[in-house]
């Protein structure tokens, strides 16, 4: 038998797409977990190693599909958790179809550079280990993403995309700011996380499986039409919208995107510009099928996608620093393929992605040193650089500039508006049973029932610590 | 009945009370940790042989029968099944990563031999049916905790008056039960009695504060061994699901999802760790409570899944806290601490076991979760998607816990808080669990749907005699009166 007709080489080659870096992360995690670090230059070898092995690998499935004329090769890996008295599956299964191998050659790439560029960005830095161990999440995290065959595959990928964001955020360790917005990340990642897992189980009881082809009647991405009713669509897809949105920063949760330009370059680059940013994206485009399946539901992503971009673009143009500046204009790039998502256009929205990806790790990539040159370039003038504003915004009321320009520069009042509107209540709602507990126990008690009060604020600094 | 090769229970339940005895008669000496850490080392090794033995025979249930202790104990009394077969060495490891963490300097405080008489009576516990002798161990399980809050000198009027209400439930709930007709439609108060004490016990919403009294005022060592274990919940277990009918277990399932969400939001605004610790297990256990009520064989399976998640994984997340406090004090939320470049090693420890306690993918907690919210979906398709709000939610604080005690200041304390051999071998034993468990789920999960499935059928045979029962009663009396229960059928039938 010919070895390209038989299905073996497809498999060894998939399982070694995903293995790689899933390989990296254990070996940096054991090392982390029983306190032995490994020297930098073992690190950053054995990166090279695995994106290398995941990316080789893609590349000649890829070739190898292109010459037997596939156009989808499922890579089974069975059932990590099965109970078929139940219909209980697990299921463990990757996908190389039109979507996913743009995608997964996309994260090969990018996290290829930004691994290649952190190496010396963080040279003898102390958290070097740690940034590798959250690359390392973060690689598993987005290839386990881009090729997932089942929804509930998607979800695992996802959860590690979004711990690592968070953690990455918070990398100045020693630094209040960069932490408070690693935890305004994670706090948004969580509710989106919240959606994505009722859909996976709604759509689970819906169709009985949680593989993306039991959504679809006939044919692969992007030809394939959903099997559920327009009302299901409906359900499913509006949830699958708020996880997006929340993972993509879309409006009204684009105020972490800015926030997330605290963690080191590099990981800003590759996260929050080029690969993070999109997987709401992505996930939209894996399930386009569903969203076809209802015009409200496209209605709703296409006025998602349009209100992003527009706040995007006002936002990016206030922005004072060129990081949070590059978040939003990535944020307008990724409403407009929102809309085309809506719209339909799938390649188009794919080889969006693609585009503004790679551009955006670049740009965010050269950041610290754009400044410099800029720096250079105005000293030579002895002026500052001209830049002009945007003609139309010329025709416009005054009174409706000056709300544009604090729109933006509130970056879309967005985070006062889940502060106030969300979190503020929920702390209220509580604080209140957490008084009424404590009079409660007060009373029982007939003395102050809580030694906690009495915490020191700064216990670590005593000199009696021991 | 099969029969176990060696008796493992008896002597596991013996071994801490024996070793509190030798503690006690011999005195405050500086190696008591390491005796008491021995002892729970033993204990642990006799829960697996009777966890491997138990598995080597394949039945449902098995007892073990020494005549050198039938003089002790009664031969029908332990008995293990294949709900307390895990839940045996879970407890014992529990007891013995919770010692073994412990810091001598710390050890004045800590009353161990109490420790080692609540692990005989939480093992005694776990082995029990449901009989005089469990309402008595479920009783005397509370007493340990209280002398120690007495011996501190501590206010116990809230853990009294909790405690007493839920000794003088169950045992008037299972006085009145035993001395009526099953089948009676009178059955239901003292059931309903039961119920409230179990619930009582696992700190249902609003009858919770004696669970956040007593990480105030005890120590969090005895706070810890007292509430992860989860007898509570297997109260639940073997008081209430067998007598419950299915709408009311379905009811308090409700009960219990609130708890789970409330919880999960106080622990989300508390100002001290331990508190915010207390809070966090309380959510947990109470999502346990919700699957153990949904008496569908998903739902179940979750819960046992979870159970034995949440006793790992929140015993990890509490010794890594814990050996926090006994470095510094209790630990304030309100400020960052910074203390990553002290303790690395616990920093990561921490990360790992509360990532486990919410679910997060390849740990323990996450296939369970994943049952638990499709067995909650199941039943009640709207109000289950509430456990994924309160995983939401102790996922939030899990990570807000982190970055203020490890991060967002610089520390430059000199002191050094690494951890020691002790406590690096306790947080490793559960790490390595954790993530064990969690990339290879399948044998843990076919092996709890097979106890949730033989438990479910338990349940209905006990459902369908008392039904026939019910049917004589009726046919007796000439009065009309309504039946107490309908077998539950569908949903349970495997």
């Amino acid at each position: 038998m010919n070895v390209i007709d038989s299905e073996m080489p497809f498999q060894v080659l998939g399982t070694a797409v995903v293995a790689s870096p899933m390989i990296l992360l254990a070996v940096l995690g054991v090392s982390a977990l029983v306190g032995k670090p490994l020297t930098e230059s073992l690190i950053s070898r054995m990166t090279q190693v695995a994106v290398a092995v995941a990316l080789a690998s893609a590349l000649t499935l890829v070739g190898l599909m292109l010459v037997v004329g596939r156009s989808y090769v499922p890579v089974e890996w069975g059932d990590w958790v099965t109970i078929p008295e139940h219909h209980f599956h697990f299921h463990l299964k990757f996908v190389f179809d039109a979507l996913s191998i743009p995608f997964v050659l996309l994260s090969c790439v990018l996290c290829g550079i930004v691994g290649a560029f952190t190496q010396r960005y963080l040279h003898r830095e102390e958290g070097y280990g740690r940034f590798f161990l959250y690359y390392a999440i973060f690689f598993s995290g987005m290839v386990t993403s881009s090729l997932a065959g089942t929804i509930e595959t998607l979800f695992v990928g996802w959860e590690m995309v979004g711990l690592s964001s968070a953690l990455l955020v918070a990398y100045f360790l020693e630094r209040e700011n960069p932490v408070r917005n690693g935890q305004r990340v994670w706090s948004v990642y969580r509710l989106a996380d919240a959606a994505f897992l009722i859909a996976a189980i709604t759509m689970h009881h819906m169709t009985g499986r949680g593989d993306f082809g039991g959504l679809l009647s006939t044919g692969v991405w992007p030809y394939g039409t959903a099997t559920i009713t327009s009302t299901q669509a409906l359900l499913v897809g509006s949830l699958l919208l708020v996880a997006a949105a929340g993972k993509s920063a879309l409006f009204p949760f684009s105020g972490w995107l800015p926030r997330a330009m605290e963690g080191p370059t590099p990981s800003s680059a590759i996260f929050y510009g080029a690969l993070s940013v999109h997987l709401g994206a992505f996930l939209l485009l894996r399930v386009s099928p569903i969203i076809q399946a209802s015009l409200l539901l496209q209605l709703m992503v296409i006025a998602l996608g349009t209100v992003t971009a527009i706040s995007g673009s006002l936002m990016s143009r206030v922005q004072s620093d060129i990081k949070a500046s590059l978040a939003y204009a990535s944020l307008t790039q990724v409403g407009l393929i929102v809309i085309e998502i809506g719209l339909g256009l799938h390649y188009l929205a794919l080889i969006h992605i693609v585009g503004h990806a790679c551009l955006r790790t670049m740009q965010l990539l050269r950041a610290p040193t754009l400044l410099r040159d800029y720096d250079e370039l105005e000293n030579a003038m002895g002026s500052r650089l001209p830049r002009e504003a945007w003609a139309g915004a010329r025709n416009l009321p005054v009174d409706v500039q000056r709300w544009c320009y604090r729109f933006g520069f509130d970056r879309g009042f967005m985070d006062t508006a889940l502060d106030r509107w969300i979190v503020a209540p929920f702390q209220d709602f509580f604080s209140w049973f957490d008084r009424v507990e404590h009079r409660v126990t007060d009373v029982i008690s007939r003395e102050s029932s809580r030694e906690s009060e009495q915490a020191k604020l700064h216990p670590e600094e005593l000199e009696k610590a021991a | 009945m099969s029969e176990l090769h060696f008796p493992w229970i008896q002597v596991s339940i013996l071994v801490p009370l024996l070793g509190a005895l030798w503690i006690q008669f011999m005195g405050k000496r500086d190696n008591v940790l390491a005796i008491a850490a021995a002892v729970c080392g033993l204990t642990l090794l006799l829960t697996l042989g009777e966890l491997i033995d138990f598995t080597l025979i394949g039945s449902f249930e098995a007892h073990d029968h020494w005549p050198f202790f039938d003089w002790l104990f009664d031969r029908d009394v332990f008995v293990v099944d294949e709900l307390s077969a895990f839940q045996l060495p879970l407890a014992a490891l529990i007891f013995l990563v919770t010692i073994t963490s412990t810091l001598r300097t710390k050890s004045p405080r800590f009353p161990v031999e109490l420790a080692l008489v609540s692990e005989t009576l939480v093992l005694a516990t776990f082995s029990c049916r449901p009989s005089w002798t469990l309402i008595l161990l479920l009783i005397g399980s509370a007493i340990p905790p209280w002398i120690e809050l007495r011996q501190r000198q501590r206010c116990t009027r809230i853990y009294t008056l909790h405690m007493g209400l839920f000794a003088v439930l169950l045992v008037i709930g299972w006085g009145w039960l035993s001395l009526i007709e099953p089948a009676s439609p009178t059955a239901l108060i003292p059931g309903a009695l039961i119920t409230v004490a179990a619930l009582l016990r696992s700190g249902v919403f609003p009858l919770h504060l004696w669970i956040t009294d007593l990480f105030e005022k005890g120590t969090f060592g005895t706070a810890i061994l007292y509430t992860t274990p989860l007898v509570g919940a297997y109260a639940v277990m073997r008081l209430v699901l067998p007598i419950a009918p299915t709408w009311a277990l379905q009811s308090i399932a409700v009960l219990s999802l609130v708890t789970a969400v409330y919880a999960a939001g106080m622990a989300s605004i508390q100002r001290e760790a331990r508190r915010m610790f207390c809070y966090l297990l309380l959510s947990q256990s109470s999502l346990v409570l919700v699957g153990l009520e949904l008496v569908t064989p998903i739902g179940l399976t979750g819960a046992l899944c979870v159970w034995l998640s949440v006793g790992l994984s929140m015993t990890g997340f509490a010794i890594v806290l814990r050996s926090i406090e006994s470095r510094i004090s209790r630990i304030s939320l309100v400020d960052f601490h910074g203390l990553y470049r002290q303790m690395p090693m616990l920093a990561g420890f921490f990360l790992l076991t509360g990532l486990a306690a919410i679910g997060f993918p390849a740990t323990i907690g996450f296939v369970g979760m994943e049952l638990l919210i499709e067995g909650a979906v199941e039943v009640y398709p709207l109000v289950g998607t509430m456990v994924v709000i309160a995983a939401a939610l102790s996922g939030i604080t899990v990570l807000s816990a982190f970055f203020r005690i490890f991060t967002g200041r610089e520390n430059r304390t000199r002191v050094p808080m690494h951890a020691r051999p002790a406590e690096r071998f306790a947080v490793m034993v559960l790490s390595v669990v954790i993530l064990l468990g969690g990339l290879f789920p399948q044998p843990g999960v076919k092996n709890r749907y097979h106890a949730a499935q033989a438990l479910s059928e338990q349940r209905n045979e006990d459902l369908a005699l008392r039904s026939a029962a019910d049917v004589t009663v009726v046919r007796k009396d000439t009065s009309s009166r309504p039946s107490m229960e309908t077998p539950a059928t569908g949903s349970l039938t495997p």
